[in-house]
């Protein structure tokens, strides 16, 4: 094992538990993103370019689109920046229906 | 037309007077006619600690999560049992990993006789020069047919679950474009532009090219998939219905499984009975070359090009 791909496989250990330390979901799904990218680079080390592809186009693709698309559907993205200017939009409403 | 009164002018209505009355305010009854005294209602002791002890009853038999002392101690029990279960779990796996054979030992169960007659006549049988696609492809067809059927009830299962009728999704999508969320990204749209061609071209390669090079269906199906995901994203789901629709998607989808259906049984039919089939080889490394792989690899990477970009279409707007 060559110290590239010991780097790699750090790495990848350091990118696996830091998707389930991160707090916020869209640093997840990238730091995800990354872990696939690596692995993929791993494949090709191990000499199965057949996986590299397929992890290539489906793990740091398809897969990250996908979560990307739900955090959105289920408003989860910028969810701290939203919140503060939702809360004053709030405010402001009822002050009017009070008025 | 309603008119609001002044606060005065209601206070002497009928109605005001009723609501209070209704409401428990005042009493319209107090001072004006003679009552009879009436005294302090007593509860008796006995009556109390009946009660109370009924209350104990129900907080110890009936459903209440707050007080009832049998189900406290049940969650604490269930927790550490939780615990013990997962070392224990874990315990024995380990176990179970210590009784593997050492890796590359030679006298190993997977070092068998199939693997070598897939590397020593696997080129002769299947004609195809990248060995992994001649495994998967001929040898274990039927495998890779099992996992194309687990693709295609996904994507099922994910209509069933996403969709919606078109009335709905042109509501939707009329609501989104007069909210102004729909944004023409031009950096997007030029790099999507420049690069699209390249990575359909680059997928239908490599799916043609699976007998002879690495990839095959499953690879260039997933990067048809992402080079179709990055052409809607640019240019929004309008110009992608020009050629992939939910008909080409149905048509594409289930002749291609039943395709590779045919030719999977055709192919076992023929080897199970001793027969020549009728598909040659051709010459190993050339684009039509290694019989039934070529037709299989197309089957296989419409189907996984078609979920890919279904599961985003269905998940994006919930509809193709």
């Amino acid at each position: 094992m060559t110290i590239f791909q010991m780097i790699l496989l750090v790495f990848i250990i350091v990118c696996a538990i830091a998707v389930s330390f991160s707090r916020n979901l869209l640093n997840s799904v990238l730091i995800f993103m990354s872990y696939s990218l690596i692995m993929s680079i791993i494949w090709i080390c191990l000499e199965s370019p057949d996986l590299a592809i397929t992890e290539a186009a489906v793990g740091a693709g398809v897969t990250t689109i996908l979560f990307i698309t739900t955090l959105k559907k289920i408003h989860a993205m910028g969810a701290e920046d939203k919140k503060t200017k939702t809360n004053a939009l709030e405010v402001e409403r009822e002050a009017e229906e009070h008025e | 037309m309603s008119k609001l009164k002044q606060t005065q002018d209601y206070e002497k209505t009928a109605s005001f007077k009723f609501f209070r009355w209704i409401s428990g305010e005042k009493d319209p009854y107090i001072g004006t006619i003679e009552m009879q005294e009436q005294s302090e209602h007593q509860v008796e002791d006995d009556t109390i600690t009946e009660r109370m002890w009924e209350k104990q009853m129900i907080i110890d038999e009936i459903y209440d999560v707050d007080h009832n002392r049998i189900l406290t101690k049940f969650h604490k029990l269930y927790k550490i049992a939780a615990v013990l279960f997962c070392v224990a779990l874990t315990f024995f796996l380990l176990l179970t990993v210590s009784y593997l054979p050492r890796t590359g030992n030679a006298a190993n169960p997977d070092n068998n006789e199939v693997a070598q007659r897939y590397i020593e006549s696997g080129l002769q049988e299947t004609g195809a020069v990248n060995i992994v696609s001649g495994m998967i492809l001929t040898y274990r067809a039927f495998d890779t047919f099992g996992e194309t059927n687990a693709l295609f009830i996904a994507t099922v299962c994910v209509m069933i679950l996403l969709m919606v009728d078109e009335k709905t999704l042109e509501e939707r999508s009329e609501a989104r474009l007069n909210s102004g969320r729909i944004k023409d990204d031009i950096i997007l749209q030029m790099t999507a532009k420049f690069l699209v061609p390249f990575i359909l071209i680059f997928g239908i390669y490599v799916i043609l090219n699976g007998q002879n090079s690495p990839g095959g269906g499953f690879s260039g199906g997933a990067i048809l998939g992402a080079g179709l995901i990055l052409y809607a994203n640019a240019f929004g789901i309008k110009p992608t219905q020009r050629f992939f629709n939910e008909k080409v998607y149905r048509i594409a989808k289930v002749s291609a499984l039943c395709m590779y259906g045919c030719i999977g049984l055709y192919y076992y039919t023929m080897g199970a009975n001793h027969l020549a089939d009728h598909i040659p080889n051709g010459i190993p490394g050339h684009i039509l070359s290694g019989g039934i792989i070529l037709p299989i690899d197309i089957c296989v990477g419409l189907e996984v090009a078609c979920t890919m970009y279904a599961f985003y279409a269905l998940f994006k707007r919930g509809g193709l």
